[in-house]
């Protein structure tokens, strides 16, 4: 049977956490396991700690607490970059609940914030204060998060594009961002990343280092179209298969990176 | 272990005893004996348990019920005034908005939830307003164009 | 001139006006949905409400080597722990209500699972939380079996058996074949003279009906000994039937609720929840709710079948297609359920709205190790439809012809013969059509635009059941005892020719006598519904040399049991059997009337005894429903219809 323990602060609420304990964000992810009796937790931490939901500023970067809400998002100017993928998370009654901690820790084929996020190279802060980066964390997902460190993206140089066969509102086939850095109008230093591609929004090195120094272009970007799915393994699951996957990532490669229309 | 939570119910302080770890969803039905939001599938995926909770639209199957302490909660339940459906029902009614009617109370809150923000909202954002809400028999067209409806009633009026 | 409907039973209830269409009209149902206060099964509160979870398969085929429940039911909360054995009738068809296929689908699985998330305890326990814990403490041992998952893998000889009632992995059809077979004509012949051979394979995937609410349902103990069961169900006096056959008691203590369904779409008519539910309720005197999570839902409701068709057509050069002949494959999962009539169902749907004097197919119910798959929205002809009409398109390419001057050109007249002997009527493909290409400007050729549904029906051979070539293949077991994979339209096995204007309808479903006394009753209704079917079963010297003269093999599997006289032919009144199929549209006691030159093919040759029987009988019969001591007339099929 399952126990509640509620804190008032983040810290308090992270030392309570063990293996069989999850943390509480907006409760779309562990209100849906406790929904379907998932043993593996007999208790759910939570805190009430309002410091979790802001946004600041911290030096050249973005603050976001780990407890915003994506509708908090929509609702910052601050972070209107990151508009296009919170608006892609579940429809209206899902942004008012689901939070930036949780969407880094969603199952494949969720996480369409966390992929924005990696390709705009944000830090994560744990509640012990250590930093990391996102790709880091990603790849071994657990402690307490306290907030998300980023910085604004100039221009139009952040592109996010997430494909889903219904619409408006669909889970992802899969979810691209690309941070598209410049050096003297060639790209450089790119960053590219995709959703339910992997077990975990990943980034694609092998298209960022093909698109090095190249032209953003039909011609400049077409080799890494060619390579637009290299070392990945997509996976099969109910919305899409992973041969299709692979089939069409680079085409919708090619519209992220053209700014093409998707319809 | 059962705790004690006090809310506000379509407008009426209520306090009910909850399970640990019971959703907002359950403790409306079984609790409260409100049976207007409905279950679908326990994973926020189709809406159908949608209420608002102090004026926004929240899937009740994910709401672990004790945060809602102290907070408004609307249902549809609660939507009509005494005997006079609100401008939703009566355009849902005469726009065949509803077939089984399962989907019907979650699409009315989440419709109220975007009226009461925008009461002249567009075709798109009707369709963003309701896009987690899934409907199985009737189609989208009738519903979409019954919340349009009622703005304009509303507006009218 | 107002046509009348049913007057003599509606007469004060139906005005001829037929003037909704076209016009909004308020649901009667709909102020209890848009305030939320329409009762669906779940809506119902009930004190101290038990919940019951399944433990399920986790293998497409297994051997079950032993179930230990014994920590699950030490556990907190579990009140009882449900297995087959507990089920008075366990094992089941849901189409025995109508006398149709063998019972072979477990209500809790014993010994074997056939498909992953099959149920093999039930769980009762005082929350959802509970049960789903004790499920998770139930040990199961299993010895993994080969599976198939392919309908053509599955026919193969070699092929694990998936269903023991139904070795060869078919459904068997009027205990002679392996398949549903349907001859008009001799395609055989048709194609060797035909300019163009169009040949074409389809594949339709099952899909979930996923209707918003899950099914399920509740059942409470009620005064008199009876028991209150609210339920999602989409057949609610099926489900009774069910209820009662498999807990063995009267239906009379049921009493079920229903009618208020969150979405069904076909998905709601497999009645497992009702007697689990029932028989939990008679377990623990307690009101039990048995409610599937969408998780279930997805993995355990049963789908519309998956459908293999393969069309080869034999077609001229001016686009007349002279001769169709269908593979089918429907894909009914580890047990019967719905597949077996949805392949009649599509076999009674070929060759589509067209004239074809040469017509054969073969349709396989297959058994493979997939959820069984049940009901959805057209079940049996959707996925037909959809081949055939892709095939069209191809023909027409084949021949160079616009796709829907194509269609005109073969479409259906009236006093056409279909292929499964009925004569074609009130047709509309054409005129359909025609409606289309104007509607999108899509431009069509004089000769197309004058053509009429009205105009050229019945001309010369079209309107006449041919001389038709049978045969024997696909004897049931023939496939798996020769070691060969089916061959189907290979023309081999007896060839015989029926004389022009036979017809051979054959209806298993009414053929059998009923397994209980107790379901006569229900025959005598669907009997009612099937009347047009019904009505023309040969019962006369045709039946006698063509269709019982057929040698019957004997069945291989020892634990198929029939009552006696399962074979001996109808058992239904004959009101039921021999009326004639114009009856249930025409007023009674006016004689049916035909259209001079019309080919008299609708009415077999009716014994002397049995057309006077009929005279007295179908009139009253019809007037006043089922007619047996205790059965209430109110729920006969003359008063629901």
């Amino acid at each position: 049977m399952l126990e509640v323990q509620t804190y008032p602060t983040v810290g308090e609420a992270a030392s309570a956490m063990d293996d069989r304990a999850r943390f509480l964000g907006g409760g779309t992810l562990i209100m849906n396991r406790v929904n379907y009796g998932d043993r593996r937790f007999t208790r759910i931490v939570r805190t009430t700690d309002a410091s979790l939901s802001e946004i600041r500023a911290q030096g050249d970067r973005l603050e976001v607490g780990a407890g915003v809400k994506m509708a908090e998002i929509l609702a910052s100017r601050d972070l209107d970059f990151l508009s296009p993928a919170a608006r892609a998370v579940g429809g209206p009654a899902i942004r008012n609940m689901a939070s930036v901690g949780g969407n880094l820790m969603a199952p494949h084929p969720y996480g369409d914030l966390a992929v924005a996020l990696l390709a705009l190279d944000a830090d994560v802060r744990m509640v012990s204060g250590e930093e990391m980066s996102l790709e880091d964390f990603l790849a071994r997902r657990n402690g307490v998060v306290r907030s998300l460190l980023v910085r604004r993206p100039q221009g139009d140089e952040f592109r996010f594009r997430k494909v889903s066969r219904v619409k408006p509102k669909g889970i992802s086939v899969m979810s691209m961002a690309a941070h598209l850095t410049r050096s003297a109008g060639r790209l450089s230093g790119v960053r590219i990343a995709y959703g339910a591609m992997a077990r975990t929004p990943v980034r694609v090195r092998a298209v960022e280092n093909a698109l090095e120094g190249v032209s953003l272009d039909l011609a400049g970007i077409s080799a890494a179209l060619s390579v637009a799915t290299e070392g990945l393994d997509p996976p099969d699951d109910p919305i899409a298969s992973g041969w299709y996957r692979r089939e069409v990532a680079p085409v919708h490669l090619r519209r992220l990176l053209l700014g093409e229309d998707a319809r | 272990m059962k705790s004690p939570v006090t809310f506000w119910l379509n407008g009426s302080e209520t306090a009910v005893f909850v399970d640990a770890g019971a959703n907002l969803l359950d403790v409306l039905r079984r609790g409260c004996g409100d049976l207007s939001p409905k279950y679908g599938c326990g994973q926020g995926g189709c809406g159908a348990c949608t209420v608002l909770i102090d004026g926004e639209p929240h899937v009740s199957c994910l709401v672990l019920a004790e945060t809602v302490a102290g907070r408004s909660v609307e249902t549809t339940g609660g939507l009509s005034n005494g005997p006079d459906p609100h401008p939703l029902q009566r355009a849902f009614m005469e726009g065949f908005a509803a077939q089984c009617g399962y989907c019907t109370p979650g699409m009315l809150m989440a419709a109220k939830a975007l009226l009461d923000r925008n009461p002249s909202p567009s075709r798109p954002e009707v369709e963003e307003a309701i896009s987690g809400n899934l409907c199985r028999c009737t189609g989208y067209e009738p519903i979409v164009d019954a919340i349009l409806e009622a703005a304009r009633q509303r507006g009218a009026a | 001139m107002p046509t009348e409907y049913r007057k003599d039973l509606f007469a004060d209830e139906r005005s001829d006006d037929f003037d909704i269409v076209g016009k909004p009209i308020i649901r009667q149902d709909i102020l209890g949905h848009v305030t939320g206060r329409s009762k669906f099964y779940d809506d119902h509160a009930f004190d101290g409400l038990l919940h019951m979870r399944c433990v399920r398969s986790a293998h497409h085929h297994a051997r079950i080597r032993s179930v230990d429940s014994s920590a699950a039911e030490r556990q907190d909360g579990v009140v009882r722990v449900l297995g087959g054995r507990d089920v008075p009738v366990n094992v089941n068809t849901l189409l025995s209500l109508i006398n149709f296929g063998r019972d072979d689908e477990p209500l809790l699985a014993i010994g074997k699972v056939g498909y992953v998330g099959q149920p093999i305890l039930a769980i009762v326990a005082t929350s959802v939380r509970a049960a789903q814990e004790a499920v998770d403490a139930v040990k199961v041992e299993y010895e993994e079996l080969p599976h198939v998952l392919d309908v053509e893998e599955a026919l193969k000889p070699e092929a694990p058996i998936v269903n023991e009632e139904y070795p060869n992995n078919t459904f068997d059809y009027f205990d002679t074949y392996d398949h549903q077979k349907l001859r008009f004509g001799d395609v055989e012949t048709a194609f060797s003279r035909a300019d163009h051979i169009v040949e074409g394979e389809y594949q339709m995937s099952p899909i979930e009906q996923a209707p918003m609410e899950t099914c399920g349902a509740i059942a409470a103990p009620e005064t008199n000994d009876r028991i209150t069961v609210h339920t999602s169900t989409q057949a609610l006096f099926f489900s009774v039937g069910v209820t009662a056959k498999q807990l063995d008691i009267s239906s009379a203590r049921l009493h079920f609720i229903g009618g208020t369904v969150g979405g069904g779409f076909g998905g709601k008519v497999d009645s497992h929840h009702e007697p689990l539910a029932a028989l939990a309720c008679l377990a623990t005197g307690k009101p039990v709710k048995y409610m599937w999570d969408r998780a279930e839902e997805m993995q355990v409701g049963g789908p519309r079948g998956g459908e293999r068709w393969r069309i080869k057509d034999g077609v001229m050069r001016d686009g007349r297609i002279i001769a169709r002949a269908f593979t089918g494959f429907f894909d009914a999962g580890a047990y019967t359920r719905l597949s077996s009539y949805a392949v009649q169902k599509s076999t009674g749907h070929l060759p589509g709205p067209y004239s074809i004097p040469n017509v054969a197919s073969n349709v396989y119910c297959v058994f493979t190790n997939r959820t069984p798959s049940t009901a959805m929205r057209g079940f049996g002809i959707t996925a037909v439809d959809f081949a055939i009409e892709r095939h069209m398109d191809k023909v027409a390419r084949a021949v160079g012809m616009d796709p829907i001057e194509l269609r005109i050109l073969n479409a259906y007249r009236d006093g056409d013969m279909k292929a499964h002997r009925r004569e074609a009527k009130n047709c509309a493909l054409i005129e359909s059509c025609q409606a289309v290409a104007q509607k999108t400007g899509w431009s069509l050729s004089a000769d197309a635009m004058r053509a009429s549904s009205k105009v050229g029906g019945g001309e010369g051979a079209l309107g006449v059941i041919p001389e038709t070539v049978t045969d024997d293949e696909g004897r049931i077991g023939e496939r798996r005892r020769s070691g060969l994979a089916p061959e189907p339209l290979s023309g081999q096995g007896t060839r015989r020719l029926l004389p022009e204007g036979y017809s051979s309808n054959n209806s298993s479903a009414f053929g059998n006598a009923p397994q209980r006394e107790d379901m006569e009753a229900e025959i005598e209704r669907l009997g009612f519904k099937g009347a047009t079917v019904v009505s023309s079963t040969p019962q006369g010297p045709a039946d006698q040399t063509a269709s019982s003269a057929r040698p019957i093999e004997p069945r291989e599997t020892a634990h198929a049991v029939h009552p006696a006289g399962a074979r001996g032919g109808p058992s239904l009144p004959a009101a039921y059997t021999q009326r004639p199929a114009s009856t249930i549209n025409q007023p009674i006691a006016q004689p049916p009337e035909r259209a001079p030159g019309t080919p008299v093919v609708q009415q077999p040759a009716t014994p002397p005894a049995a057309a006077e029987a009929e005279n007295e009988s179908a009139a009253t019969h019809f007037q006043r429903g089922v007619r047996r001591p205790g059965v209430s007339r109110f729920i006969s099929g003359s008063r629901r219809r």
